[in-house]
């Protein structure tokens, strides 16, 4: 408390996730490249070097500043225009801190990433499931066999060039007796409207500003 | 099953018989279609005689692609999928994409409304733990439990049906807040209900916590210490059957639950046992925090004022052309949300259900990650049930509370 009284010149406390950030980042020597608060300050995005992320990892969880100890998802999120296009998304938890952080690595479709099953166990099915749907390679990974779609299946379906009706669809085959794939027969073109305003949608009309600031700064 | 050699019988020489009985591992595949599998699970058991030496669960017989058609429709159209994620208990699906989408747009529901999202979550969360709790029971022996169970969720899902019309597709917990408000006369139905259901809770109790043939089944079956489970990635009910007093209702509470006064309830030895007992305690705490919702609650709107992001009253259609435009364009083009990504989460009923959404600006959500509690239990079936007879894997599958709706998604 009276550090705050000496401190109280300045005009707001620092954010303590900015603090937990910089933090990270220090001990993370140059893993971490940028530290970002998403949503008004209300998350914590490190975005990471792929090189170095077992390192950074291992510093999450067992370091006790930190205390990740719980990995709760890892995802990929597919970006076709930038030149690594995938990101891997990890989401970490801590029990400990009750703090959460969100560690981002990118990759091309051919570099790989390093793979976390050894520091929680529960990364595999994460792991194999983002191999399975957008085709980044784990290294490290000794199971990395699709996991959601179908045994034999070609193509990574999350991909945004991989479209929404896929190649092949299933029918039953009265010849063969079983189920047999075919290329994909649609009855009706695929139909996706452009709903988008061709004026500006609903973003800031011309003398709106306000309004729309203060809803995004409003509440959370 | 693959051909065990058998002591050839017919061609035995007169002399000597010399019998050769060889205990060779073999497999077993445990689903797609079994009852105990909770859904389309298949499970490759690699057994050496009775005991399960490795068991590969094998998911995806129910995946759908809801993560994919998400981003090909507007946020409204979005919602109704999330029903059909845990189909046991759909609006808790909805309260995470619900609260993602509002953190993402920078609305805040009103009071009303966040008071209707915690009970309706709470009742949903009795719903569930109702299904669980008894089919458990069934694949270790027991039906009456099953019986008497589906009784108190029908009454629940007529609440349900009250509110959204649905038993189970409700799409009821929107972004800025839900569809419609109670109708008149729902709240002491719902009140009457929870004055019943604690008798209730004690004869189903009645029935198992103490039943010698449950305990055999379930007792030091399937144990999880606290830092295997947190490894594993477990929430919700099954890390705190393993002592971890975790619950995000109380460390990072949403809507009203800061108002809420409720107890964690932990268990000490982590088996399926405890994993039982949990629920059952969940599932007064859960009554608890619908007797407060209901006290607590008071009279005001159920969504929030602006009619760009929420359709505008039917009756005020008729006479407003401004309205009738509003709900043109919610319902054509919908309402863009701002470029950025949050990762949402609630306690659902099987655990942490996390929405990764990451909008672009436009009116269609750019990415959206489900992430299911399930998913990250089913993983550990593997460890869970290492060492154990088959007949205790099925006691481990009931026991985690997996349904297939979230983990394929």
């Amino acid at each position: 408390m009276a550090e705050n009284e000496t401190a109280a010149v300045q005009a707001a406390p620092e954010n303590p996730l900015r603090v937990l950030g910089t933090a990270i980042a220090a001990a993370a020597g140059g893993a971490v490249t940028d530290v970002e608060l998403a949503r008004g300050g209300k998350e914590l995005v490190l975005r990471a070097r792929r090189d170095s992320l077992l390192g950074l990892m291992t510093l999450l969880r067992d370091d006790p500043r930190f205390g990740f100890e719980q990995c709760v998802d890892i995802c990929g999120v597919d970006w076709p225009e930038k030149a690594e296009r995938f990101e891997v998304v990890y989401n970490l938890l801590s029990l400990a801190h009750n703090q959460r952080v969100r560690v981002i690595v990118t990759t091309d479709g051919n570099a790989t990433v390093p793979s976390v099953a050894g520091i929680w166990a529960c990364a595999t099915w994460y792991e194999r499931e983002t191999w399975d749907m957008y085709g980044v390679v784990f290294a490290g990974q000794t199971d990395l066999r699709r996991l959601l779609t179908d045994y034999g299946f070609e193509g990574h379906p999350l991909r945004k060039d991989f479209p929404l009706t896929g190649f092949v669809e299933v029918r039953y085959d009265e010849e063969l007796k079983r189920v047999a794939y075919g290329p994909v027969q649609l009855t009706q073109e695929f139909r996706n409207f452009d709903y988008l305003s061709p004026w500006e949608g609903m973003s800031t009309l011309p003398g709106d500003e306000k309004v729309h600031l203060n809803r995004l700064e409003g509440p959370a | 099953m693959s051909s065990q050699p058998l002591a050839a019988i017919g061609e035995a020489p007169a002399e000597t018989v010399k019998r050769q009985i060889e205990v060779e591992s073999h497999t077993i595949n445990f689903g797609p279609q079994h009852p105990a599998a909770h859904g389309v699970l298949r499970l490759i058991l690699e057994m050496k005689g009775e005991v399960v030496e490795r068991a590969d669960p094998h998911i995806g017989l129910l995946h759908r692609g809801t993560e994919k058609l998400i981003e090909y429709k507007t946020y409204i159209q979005a919602l109704p999928y999330f029903d059909r994620l845990d189909y046991v208990s759909p609006m808790s699906m909805e309260h995470s994409f619900a609260l993602a989408t509002e953190r993402l747009l920078g609305i805040e529901a009103p009071e009303r409304a966040q008071y209707i999202r915690v009970l309706f979550g709470e009742l949903t969360r009795i719903l569930n733990h109702l299904l669980n709790v008894t089919t458990f029971a069934i694949d270790c022996g027991a039906i009456t439990p099953a019986l008497w169970g589906f009784e108190q969720r029908e009454t629940l899902l007529e609440f349900y049906e009250t509110v959204s019309g649905s038993h189970y597709h409700a799409n009821y917990f929107r972004p800025g807040g839900v569809a419609k408000d109670l109708p008149q006369g729902l709240e002491e139905r719902i009140a009457g209900w929870a004055k019943q259901f604690p008798a209730f809770l004690k004869d189903l109790e009645g029935l198992l916590t103490e039943n010698r043939i449950f305990k055999q089944r379930t007792v030091d079956i399937g144990v999880m210490t606290a830092e295997q489970a947190m490894d594993w990635g477990f929430t919700g009910p099954c890390l705190r059957a393993s002592g971890c007093s975790w619950d995000l209702r109380k460390s990072q509470p949403y809507d009203v639950y800061d108002r809420m006064e409720f107890d964690i309830p932990t268990g000490t030895r982590g088996d399926c046992y405890d994993r039982y007992l949990i629920r059952i305690m969940e599932m007064r705490e859960s009554l608890r925090i619908v007797d407060q919702c209901l006290k607590q609650m008071k009279p005001g709107p159920v969504k929030v004022l602006d009619n760009k992001i929420v359709p505008p009253q039917r009756g005020e259609m008729k006479r407003s052309m401004e309205a009738l435009i509003h709900h043109f364009k919610l319902y054509t083009e919908g309402y863009h949300v701002p470029e950025g990504a949050t990762y949402t989460v609630t306690e659902a009923p099987k655990g942490e259900f996390g929405v990764y959404l990451v909008a672009d600006g436009t009116n269609k959500p750019y990415r959206c990650k489900i992430r299911s509690p399930s998913y990250a239990l089913l993983q550990a079936t593997e460890v869970l049930s290492k060492g154990h007879m088959l007949a205790d894997a099925v006691a481990i599958i009931g026991s985690l509370d997996i349904v297939f709706g979230e983990i394929d998604r």
